[in-house]
């Protein structure tokens, strides 16, 4: 698990252009929305992407969204119960 | 007769440089527009991270408006219109767009792609950045038509619709780019003509 956490660190920085941003500055409970990470919306959809590209999961519900991508906890332990690849 | 506008200040981004009132302020030798554009950020420390989420198009405008609009008085800010024009529209970011949804096999359309895929966009970038609530304007020209922005940006004074025109030629495509904005008001010591922004736009 820790090894998937530190992957989705690396791969959210990449895909949301986070460049002053780094692996360290991003704890595991961290809010990603709001006053955390301050993702926005655009955001929001590019993680839906990175879910169905990179582990095979595609969200069909957008309410799930809201709680998936709470933290890196909560992102990579639905990762891990759901992935296809 | 036509009230008489001014030039107050103009800057042109092109071949890693960039030229503030005839000075070169900022310069980086061989390197792409990305790696460009990163080192004038943090040379400027312009301190506004949503600035590597725009596409090239939109950085290219960015760049040149901070230095145009930080020296501007704060009062003038919110009557400041914005008029822009290029040769290719957004087609940089639509060539991207396109490759990433061509591959059925491979179809990840990317959302934040595909927000760039509109050349006025970029207006709307500065506009969020400055907090700007005024008129904006984006036309596609085969070249740099002096005429046309002398009289737009005149008209848009004389009829009061704003106090000050940021105007603004920002081409890109590929790696080949050019950006020459300019700010236009009542005051100031070039004349806001067709000829004397030919003269700035070629030198």
């Amino acid at each position: 698990m820790e090894a998937l956490k530190q992957e989705l660190k690396e791969k959210i920085i990449a895909v949301l252009n986070l460049e002053d941003i780094a692996v360290a500055d991003i704890n595991d409970t961290d809010a990603l929305f709001g006053d955390g990470l301050g993702l926005d919306s655009i955001d929001a959809l590019e993680l839906i992407v990175l879910l169905d590209k990179d582990y095979g999961i595609k969200l069909t519900d957008p309410k799930e969204g809201k709680h998936i991508f709470q933290s890196i906890d909560t992102m990579s332990s639905y990762i891990a119960a759901n992935r296809t690849k | 007769m036509e009230k008489k506008t001014y030039i107050q200040a103009f800057c042109t981004i092109e071949n890693n440089k960039i030229v503030l009132n005839g000075e070169t302020v900022f310069e980086s030798e061989n390197t792409g527009f990305a790696d460009f554009s990163k080192k004038a950020y943090q040379h400027f420390e312009i301190g506004y991270p949503k600035f590597f989420k725009m596409d090239n198009l939109s950085k290219l405008a960015f760049l040149g408006s901070e230095l145009l609009l930080k020296a501007q008085n704060p009062n003038d800010e919110n009557n400041t219109a914005l008029l822009f024009a290029n040769k290719s529209s957004s087609l940089d970011t639509d060539v991207k767009y396109q490759n990433s949804i061509s591959d059925k096999e491979n179809y990840f359309p990317s959302p934040a792609v595909f927000v760039y895929t509109l050349a006025n966009i970029c207006l709307g970038e500065i506009s969020i950045r400055h907090q700007l609530k005024s008129e904006n304007s984006f036309f596609i020209f085969d070249a740099f038509n002096a005429a046309f922005m002398a009289d737009y940006a005149n008209i848009l004074i004389e009829t009061q619709k704003a106090k000050n025109v940021l105007c603004g030629w920002t081409e890109f495509f590929g790696e080949d780019y050019k950006a020459f904005l300019y700010l236009v008001g009542n005051e100031g010591a070039i004349e806001n003509t067709k000829q004397n922004l030919e003269i700035l736009y070629n030198k």
